[in-house]
């Protein structure tokens, strides 16, 4: 009887601890649902925005079959901001507030979709490097507390595994091709690097809220570590492509048994964070319009819908 | 998993049978339908991520996808009839706006959403109706593809059409827009079932489906849609057309600017 | 809630297409299963949203959806009063009946 004793909130950290799902109508700490809506809203968001930068390469993918896989894919971004949106839905919000919050600044959003796409070898990195570098954070997440939390990113994961074979088949492609397009893929990798590297977030000093949240077991691994397995994963990858990691630091360490690496330069984190990154404004400013434009289209379902119950209703 | 190079060559037996001139022929006929669904696929991708809706951008990818399946299944028959060692990809990213033939209405650019709605609209119309012959078609490769083909257009149909009824019958903008989408892209309808030089001689040899067949059907379903969307089908238009024999919009040229800009870049490389 | 944060829920969900729930069988002989949720104007709308959403990879051949606000959920409150009681009835089980080793097909 001693769960009697216990706290509202000391018997929501025992199930937690004891791995129970938390569902939708079970109590659980407001800071844990506003947690938890930033950060499954702020997934969402990045999952839409991500649709634009490999989205302005569908009209110019090099083949039809490379086209169709492209568009497959982006195709599942909006599929897995729609499940993520859904999931939050849950804790209480609407996906319009959501929105709301992204289109007005106040949420963010990954800023590595604020960096541009340039080259075709660019959708070969983004699927290399930055779908390989949010698998990282998203299979550990399938674990997560909340449990539609947890069901989204199940699905999320299992789409999502085809997303960096086919990058990694560009990257391939690119590197066994004609010399431009291997010169391409090293371009790209130069590029897309270090911006996946912040893609983990602040260092673990930096990272206040990092040991609520694993408390909570909404978050499964530190931002370093996360970003450790990543580079120790890539860096052979990038061998075995022919490429090179634009990082003289990079090498291995035996009594670690990882890959050293140089340091993010945080301060071009910071600043993309804080909004002066190369496409923030063009991104932010395709979702408003997006959103913006569509108001009259939506809008016309619901008076359509409101209009054809009625009708029903007289009718019987 | 359905790939886009399920028909194997030895499939139709049908090929070794056409004279030349039918083989050369049959083989426009499919550069046509394949340049056809090539172009509308690629618009309605232009919309990715900027639908007005998350769940409308699933369903027009899902749509784009399906036109770019049917596409690379026509080219690939096409490049077999031609028989000159050209690839799908050669046929799509390596012919010039005047090489192109599809109709005019696909090439219309996405203006706002209605416009969309009702270029796919008309557009489906045809399309469905179309493949409904051509599953019974004679020549086996074309009826195979036509009736994987088929079942997709049956769903975009629904698609579109339902979408022209929520426009019309939804609030005063979406019925003025949608009525200005009509009166705007109506006469690049006709082109679909007026047939061409070429067109009429497979007609002749009964190779393809007979446009006056088909439609009646259209004009049944557009008139059942039109009415329950509370629109009015536009009288006496004056149909434009030469897409089907290579006289385009500029929009064409624009697309093929994109399309084929990493092919004509760097020519002769794999991706 | 105070009345005007009511009137501003209302007019914040009505401009909002409503959510569903979808439920998919995957294939003929299984039971619909909850897969998730989306949004739609109307239920014709919601099923084909649903196929477009959640099908794309085969995933099933028949859909479900019900308006969210049409699900009644049991009360996690009431959990133990509802649920508990079925743990001492281990008669209701096959397992707690002996039957000797020489008796088949039971």
């Amino acid at each position: 009887m001693e769960t009697l004793e216990m706290t509202q909130e000391e018997q929501f950290q025992a199930r937690i601890d004891a791995d129970v799902r938390i569902e939708p109508k079970d109590w659980m700490p407001d800071a844990y649902r506003k947690t938890l809506i930033r950060q499954i809203s702020q997934h969402a968001h990045s999952e839409l925005v991500g649709m634009l930068p490999e989205g302005n390469w569908i009209t110019r993918a090099p083949s039809l079959k490379r086209k169709s896989i492209l568009l497959s894919k982006v195709q599942d971004e909006a599929g897995h901001g729609l499940y993520l949106y859904s999931a939050a839905e849950t804790l209480g919000t609407t996906r319009d507030q959501m929105l709301a919050d992204l289109h007005s600044g106040k949420a963010k959003y990954s800023s590595i979709f604020n960096y541009p796409t340039l080259s075709w070898a660019d959708m070969g990195c983004v699927g290399w490097l930055v779908d390989g570098a949010a698998i990282l954070n998203q299979v550990p997440l399938c674990r997560t507390s909340y449990g539609p939390y947890a069901r989204a990113m199940v699905r999320v994961c299992k789409e999502e595994s085809f997303h960096q074979r086919q990058g990694f088949e560009i990257m391939q492609t690119l590197c066994e091709g004609a010399p431009e397009q291997k010169a391409m893929a090293q371009e790209a990798l130069n590029r897309w690097w270090w911006p996946t590297l912040m893609m983990f977030g602040p260092k673990d000093e930096d990272s206040p809220n990092t040991a609520q949240s694993m408390n909570w077991r909404i978050k499964r691994f530190t931002n370093d570590e996360l970003r450790q397995k990543f580079v120790d994963m890539m860096v052979p990858q990038a061998e075995f492509l022919g490429l090179t990691v634009p990082d003289t630091q990079v090498k291995w360490n035996e009594a670690r048994q990882a890959y050293d690496f140089g340091e993010v330069n945080w301060d071009e984190f910071w600043a993309v964070v804080k909004g002066n990154g190369m496409c923030n404004r063009d991104r932010l400013g395709a979702r408003v319009k997006a959103h913006e434009e569509g108001a009259w289209v939506r809008e016309a379902a619901m008076a359509h819908a409101a209009k054809r119950a009625a009708r029903q209703v007289v009718a019987a | 998993m359905e790939d886009a190079m399920q028909f194997a060559p030895s499939e139709n037996p049908a090929l070794a049978t056409y004279s030349p001139e039918v083989r050369q022929q049959l083989f426009r006929f499919v550069l046509q339908l394949a340049d056809t669904s090539l172009i509308l696929g690629h618009r309605l991708s232009e919309w990715c991520g900027h639908g007005p809706i998350l769940e409308q951008d699933l369903a027009m990818a899902n749509i784009a996808l399906d036109l770019l399946g049917e596409t690379r299944s026509l080219y690939q028959y096409a490049a077999e009839l031609e028989g000159q060692g050209r690839t799908e990809d050669d046929l799509a990213y390596l012919r010039s706006a005047t090489e192109y033939r599809n109709p005019l209405l696909v090439e219309q650019p996405n203006g706002d959403f209605a416009d969309t709605v009702v270029r796919q609209f008309l557009f489906d119309n045809f399309h469905y109706h179309f493949l409904k012959q051509l599953v019974n078609n004679a020549d086996e490769r074309l009826a195979a593809i036509a009736e994987k083909s088929l079942k997709e257009a049956t769903y975009h149909l629904k698609w579109s059409s339902e979408w022209v009824i929520r426009l019309g019958d939804g609030t005063e903008e979406s019925h003025r827009r949608v009525e200005k989408s009509i009166a705007e892209l109506w006469r690049f309808s006709g082109e679909l079932t007026i047939p061409t030089a070429l067109e009429k001689e497979l007609q002749t040899i009964g190779l393809i489906p007979e446009y006056a067949d088909i439609q009646a059907s259209m004009t049944a379903h557009a008139e059942r849609v039109m009415e329950e969307a509370s629109l009015v089908i536009p009288q006496q238009v004056f149909m434009l057309t030469g897409g089907k024999d290579g006289r385009h919009t500029e929009h064409l040229g624009y697309i093929l600017t994109e399309l084929q800009y990493m092919q004509r870049t760097y020519p002769g490389m794999t991706w | 809630m105070k009345h005007d944060a009511l009137i501003q829920t209302v007019i914040m969900t009505q401009s909002e297409w409503p959510l569903w729930e979808v439920f998919i069988r995957s294939k003929q002989g299984l039971d619909h299963k909850h897969v998730g949720s989306l949004h739609a104007a109307d239920a014709q709308m919601a099923i084909q949203n649903a196929r477009d959403v959640y099908t794309r990879r085969q995933e099933g051949i028949s859909i479900w959806v019900v308006e969210s606000k049409h699900v009644h959920a049991s009360n996690p409150d009431d959990a133990e009063a509802f649920f508990d009681p079925a743990n001492d009835k281990v008669y209701r089980h096959p397992t707690f009946y002996q039957v000797p080793d020489s008796i088949k097909h039971m």
